[in-house]
């Protein structure tokens, strides 16, 4: 028996969760005021928490580190929450949305966890409605559906290109309710560096508030986690700038083990790197791929000449464009999953077609032209014209694009003074979404108890590849409709436990350990500014780490990160003091973490000897050069244990996933 | 509703700026129309503007208003003043570079300054005409008539001896030309009616009786104050016209921009806005705020240049 | 896209921390590529402070595409920078010339108090938001189904483009008042055109004006600059309409 118990209840997996609802311990209204709750990370997941929580009656306290829980990243998500609903009567079920998560997710997440979120799914979309989120809707006054890649029902409900905004205002307006009720604590500028364990469960934090440097204690009877992805240990990302790993780490560190970290989402369509100066990448909704066709030069000598700038992709002959994801995926064609279309960019400009003229000439096109005059014949037609001039139809194609995507278009033309509706626009594959995260049971629960990871920050949900509006969905639900549940579970045992004191020597020892290190990064004096080597970080794990991983490469990885981080130690400057405002500090205690974060991916990546999702092993792939999973030899959760600062000696444990419930079979988008 | 809300609250103060500020709109409209007959000059236009006068200060429902106009001018500039501390107040510190001009219209930036030359307006407006009304002793509206008047017969002849008076008649408020002055002005001998007491009654110098009411003669203020001679009915030309009517007409302009961002302001201050109609409104605002002191700086300009 | 480089002069406020004074000054930075955004500008005056062992210079960000409402600075006498409906993070360096003199100044407001450098407190908003900016319903999945209450698409659009409002403060930055009126009205529209809103909508703008109030922003004289100057170009329409709410819930007051 593995040590890792994943604590999936009994019975058929559509009543899993409402008998096991029903027969979770609770906590009295009158108990609840006694206890408090710790959430970190104020994004969809941890928003939604600490108000649930609050709501309930927990005195909640609510940590972040941007200068309002509305700024957490979730924010930024485009295209839209997926809920199966079937309001447009296309066969959509919570079946099937379980099913096309779990195959989404090539086959490597935990089923019952899934199928919770398929269940909530509805929920949470009548929530936030509730709560009045503006989501689209058709003239009759009913909510408005689209569909995203990986589906063919039409599930996906949206709030223009801002879905992730209007949905973590919504939890951001249900937070700040409880907020001025009194029943959150708000700590805005605070960020979590270590947590406080006391005999073996959480019992609270330290944070340090970041504009007057102070190291707090905070104590908790239980502790969540909600800081989302660990994305920008590829330094570029399309994560923000503070996206960091921090607070998973440290629980990593005290014993919550770490799983899948190397699955990471590369997205297809974000706006290609222009230089070395480079802070981040855009996305470019997915929805685009809608309406938007991907190519490259078929001979080498245009690709090279457009680098050139002798060239416009203008000028290049139908003929000789490869539209490589319809040539390669005739079925579903430019709407295949993330990780199918993000390889297959990487290949062509791999083998020299690549368009953008930077350093790596990493780009291909998405181009608009053919939808332009589809739409723009569609729109003479409905407008009576049926010998509409080739202006005409272009100028009203323009239009329909212009209703549909104009803001992105607007976007896009800002970042590269390109106007798109006349060139394609330049697209290639960055880092978006990490599957992996800290390993959780069913009730959301880390391995050490009392600590609770949600959102994006935990493993369960999306396997090794997670679909288009998915994640909003699993934040929410995570937050507003399991963890009040199974945290109330936990805590039923904690309401004669009595505040807890902060004056402990398990909280002196955490405070000391955060203090030691802040020390000794600002009394370092070396040479090099933090960005510096958090930049040489990210080239590691993007070439070596990235779409395309080999055991060569990824033993290479492992040693020059291993040889990166002492190098940081030795040489890093971090300017100013430890009782101010200091952004340099913030990075420096963040991009530690990364180091040794990312040594660990690329072992786990090196372990993984298949490919799944978005976890590509070029040893293992077919003829076509598709993904060949092993589920004889791979179908598990790799779960490591921390084992010391030598990131090497970290301990793998397995956790078999058993599909019960869905036949297993390899993906085909064909 | 608590009074802290009606006076206090940001938004009410933006309620009462609107309110009055439109109601002064109103009475632009009707001052101007009454002023409008300043154009006219003669006896027929001088007795039109100075009846219209009198009805002005006598009628008691233009008195209401009248009031509501004082309090709405003294609420408009209190209110507009704790705005404009307050607004201050909000910022401190300053930029070291600003580019207002960017975002929004320089009238809708100062509308305090512009609010405080208009007041300043408004007193020495007030103090050279109102005031002047409602307090001084002032000439009446009076007409004078040389009348060759048979004082004897040529015992010659037999022909009738006429003699040049100079009678000065006085309207009354019934609408009759009282005969006031018999001026001799070969002798300069002049003999009285009656009596005017408390400014403007005539009484008889007999019986103590009223005999009627005469008009001031506000018309001929003006046109004195705007440069023509009227010493004949006892204004003196203003020796300073001209930097009167230049004050005149930079105090309509500054009134002019108060207005273009004041009138459609109140407006959407009192959350009158619609896309049906909010271009109307924004519309007829600018027309409203070139056309009335327009109108208002020409009747000075006029008199000043047919002198 | 011709990456060009050019050199610039800064003249960026320098302030130690909310107790201390602050003051202007001036760096020269060299090689700027004209496809970097605004901020990636200034991660490279930081990173050639550092190199000269000076302090970098504090400025808030985060999402660096526009949404996340995190970065602020009046730039050159403007709420993010030289152009319209876009955030600092995306205002790229193409927008100026070789040898410009860019001014960068925190957002100026007695109701945001300057922490460090550009950085500046906004927790007044959120504040706002706390006092009313909300509907009250607690976390059940019981409430009705989304469906239940059709609501008209205009009323529905409307309510969106409220509700896109990124909290960014350029509205109190720009507006000659600091006013927060926009902001404030952004969140009292949304909710006063969705049914669900409705409900509390007078309790709503009571509080959530008098709270604006109380954190010390100006009044709004209708100037318009901060609907200009909005990267998310919310209407003034919001303004009147919360003016309306809020007349109703006055007079209607009990």
């Amino acid at each position: 028996m593995s040590v890792l118990d994943s604590k999936i209840p009994e019975g058929h997996i559509s009543q899993k969760w409402t008998d096991y609802k029903n027969h979770l311990k609770l906590v009295a209204p009158n108990n609840r005021p006694k206890i408090d709750v710790i959430v970190v990370g104020t994004g969809l997941a941890g928003a939604s928490a600490a108000a649930s929580l609050g709501e309930m009656g927990y005195n909640v306290k609510a940590f972040c580190f941007q200068d309002s829980p509305r700024r957490a990243h979730s924010i930024a998500a485009q295209g839209g929450i997926n809920a199966a609903k079937n309001y447009q009567n296309d066969g959509d079920s919570i079946f099937r949305l379980f099913y096309d998560t779990i195959k989404g997710g090539d086959y490597r997440a935990r089923e019952a966890n899934v199928h919770r979120l398929a269940e909530v799914s509805g929920n949470i979309i009548d929530q936030c409605v509730a709560q009045g989120v503006p989501f689209a809707r058709e003239y009759g006054g009913l909510l408005d559906n689209r569909s995203f890649g990986g589906t063919q029902v039409q599930r996906t409900f949206y709030a223009a290109g801002q879905t992730g905004q209007q949905l973590l205002l919504g939890a951001y307006s249900a937070i700040s309710r409880q907020i001025g009720l009194g029943r959150v604590k708000m700590y805005n500028r605070h960020e979590m560096l270590d947590i406080v364990k006391v005999d073996g469960k959480a019992r609270g934090i330290i944070a340090r508030n970041l504009i007057t440097g102070a190291i707090e204690r905070h104590s908790g009877h239980a502790v969540i986690i909600a800081t989302g992805g660990y994305g920008n240990v590829y330094f570029l990302s399309t994560n923000a700038m503070g996206s960091n790993v921090t607070a998973a780490w440290k629980i990593h560190k005290q014993g919550a083990y770490f799983a899948n970290p190397c699955y990471v989402q590369i997205h297809p369509t974000c706006i290609p790197v222009h230089g070395t100066n480079q802070s981040k990448l855009t996305l470019m909704s997915e929805s685009l791929r809608n309406s938007g066709r991907i190519w490259v030069p078929k001979k080498k000598e245009d690709a090279e000449a457009i680098r050139a700038g002798k060239m416009k992709p203008t000028q290049i002959a139908e003929e000789d464009r490869d539209y490589y994801l319809e040539r390669r995926y005739p079925a579903f064609g430019n709407l295949v999953p993330r990780d199918v279309a993000s390889r297959a960019a990487k290949e062509r400009c791999d083998a020299g077609f690549g368009i953008e003229a930077n350093d790596t000439n990493e780009g291909v096109y998405l181009d608009f032209s053919s939808e332009i005059k589809s739409k723009g014949k569609q729109a003479a037609y409905a407008q009576g014209i049926h010998n509409a001039t080739e202006e005409q139809i272009i100028a009203l194609g323009k239009k329909w694009v212009e209703e549909k995507y104009g803001n992105l278009f607007q976007m896009y033309e800002k970042i590269t003074d390109e106007n798109p509706y006349e060139l394609p626009m330049k697209i290639y594959p960055a880092v978006h979404y990490t599957m992996g995260g800290v390993w959780v049971d069913y009730n959301l629960q880390s391995t050490i108890p009392g600590c609770f990871v949600a959102g994006e920050a935990n493993f369960s949900d999306h396997g090794a590849n997670r679909l288009g509006a998915s994640a909003l969905m699993q934040g929410l639900a995570d937050g507003y409709f399991v963890l009040p549940y199974t945290v109330s579970d936990y805590l039923a045992n904690e309401i004669r436990t009595g505040q807890i004191p902060t004056n402990t020597p398990e909280f002196d020892e955490a405070e000391k350990r955060v203090k030691d290190t802040i020390n000794q990064f600002l009394n370092n004096n070396g040479s090099r500014s933090v960005d510096h080597f958090h930049k040489k970080l990210g080239l590691i794990m993007w070439n070596k780490v990235g779409m395309g991983r080999n055991e060569q490469g990824l033993k290479e990885a492992i040693a020059e990160i291993d040889q990166l981080r002492a190098e940081f130690y030795k040489d890093v400057y971090v300017p100013g003091s430890a009782d101010e405002l200091n952004p340099e500090l913030e990075k420096a205690l963040r991009v530690a973490d990364f180091m040794e974060l990312g040594q660990l991916m690329a072992m786990d990546a090196l372990q993984r000897k298949e490919s799944c999702g978005g976890h590509f092993r070029e040893e293992y792939q077919d003829a076509e050069g598709e993904t060949l999973r092993d589920d004889e030899n791979f179908k598990f959760v790799g779960a490591w244990e921390y084992k010391g600062s030598d990131i090497n000696q970290s301990q793998l444990h397995k956790e078999e996933l058993n599909y019960e419930f869905i036949k297993i079979a390899a993906r085909n988008y064909k | 509703m608590s009074k802290s809300v009606l006076l206090k609250s940001s938004l009410a103060k933006k309620y009462w700026m609107a309110l009055t500020g439109l109601f002064l709109c109103l009475f632009l409209v009707g001052h101007l129309l009454g002023n409008l007959q300043l154009f006219m000059s003669g006896e027929e236009g001088k007795r039109a503007f100075n009846e219209y006068a009198y009805f002005m200060q006598h009628n008691p429902f233009i008195k209401i208003l009248s009031y509501l106009t004082y309090a709405s001018i003294i609420f408009h500039a209190i209110d507009g003043y704790l705005l404009a501390v307050q607004n201050k107040k909000a910022r401190p510190v300053g930029y070291a570079a600003n580019k207002p001009s960017a975002n929004s219209s320089a009238a809708s930036r100062n509308m305090a300054v512009l609010g405080t030359v208009i007041l300043v307006f408004i007193v020495t407006h007030m103090a050279n005409f109102w005031a002047k009304m409602h307090f001084d002793k002032m000439p009446l509206h009076s007409m004078t008539k040389t009348v060759e008047v048979p004082v004897g017969q040529d015992p010659m002849t037999g022909e009738v001896i006429k003699k040049p008076i100079e009678i000065t008649y006085y309207l009354t408020t019934k609408g009759e030309y009282k005969e006031q002055v018999y001026k001799d002005p070969s002798s300069g001998q002049k003999q009285e009616v009656f009596d005017v007491k408390d400014e403007t009654f005539f009484i008889d110098k007999n019986s103590g009786l009223k005999l009627g009411e005469g008009y001031k003669d506000l018309h001929s203020l003006t046109y004195a104050f705007f440069g023509q001679d009227r010493s004949e009915v006892g204004y003196k030309a203003n020796e300073y016209a001209l930097i009167a009517v230049i004050a005149y007409v930079i105090s309509m302009l500054v009134l002019a921009f108060h207005l273009s961002h004041g009138f459609a302001s109140a407006f959407q201050s009192l959350g009158l806005r619609h896309p049906a109609y909010t271009r109307l409104i924004k519309g007829f605002g600018q027309a409203f705020s070139i056309v009335i002191p327009l109108a208002f700086a020409a009747i000075p300009v006029y008199i000043y240049l047919t002198k | 896209m011709a990456s060009k480089y050019i050199n610039i002069n800064l003249k960026i406020w320098r302030q130690k921390n909310a107790n201390s004074k602050g003051e202007m000054k001036t760096y020269k930075l060299d090689q700027v590529s004209t496809d970097s955004s605004f901020l990636e500008m200034l991660d490279q005056l930081n990173e050639q402070l550092i190199n000269n062992r000076e302090e970098p210079v504090a400025f808030d960000h985060d999402c660096r595409e526009g949404i996340c409402g995190m970065c602020s600075l009046y730039i050159n006498g403007r709420a993010h920078g030289p152009d319209n409906a876009i955030t600092t993070c995306q205002l790229h360096m193409r927008k100026f010339k070789d040898g410009d003199t860019i001014y960068v100044e925190p957002w100026r407001a007695k109701a945001f108090p300057v922490i460090k450098d550009l950085v500046v407190d906004r927790s007044a908003f959120d504040r706002i938001q706390q006092a009313g900016g909300f509907v009250s319903v607690n976390t059940s999945g019981r409430t009705m189904d989304a469906n239940a209450i059709p609501i008209a698409k205009i009323d529905a659009d409307k309510a969106f483009e409220a509700a896109i409002c990124i909290g960014c403060g350029a509205c109190v930055a720009s507006c000659k008042n600091a006013s927060a009126m926009l902001f404030v009205s952004a969140k009292v529209s949304q909710l006063a055109l969705l049914p669900q809103g409705k409900v509390e909508a007078k309790e709503r703008v009571m509080n959530m004006v008098r709270q604006m109030d109380e954190e010390g922003f100006g009044n709004c004289t209708n100037t318009g600059a901060c609907s200009v100057e909005c990267p998310k170009e919310i209407s003034l329409d919001n303004i009147a309409r919360m003016n309306r709410e809020y007349m109703k819930a006055m007079v209607t007051a009990e």
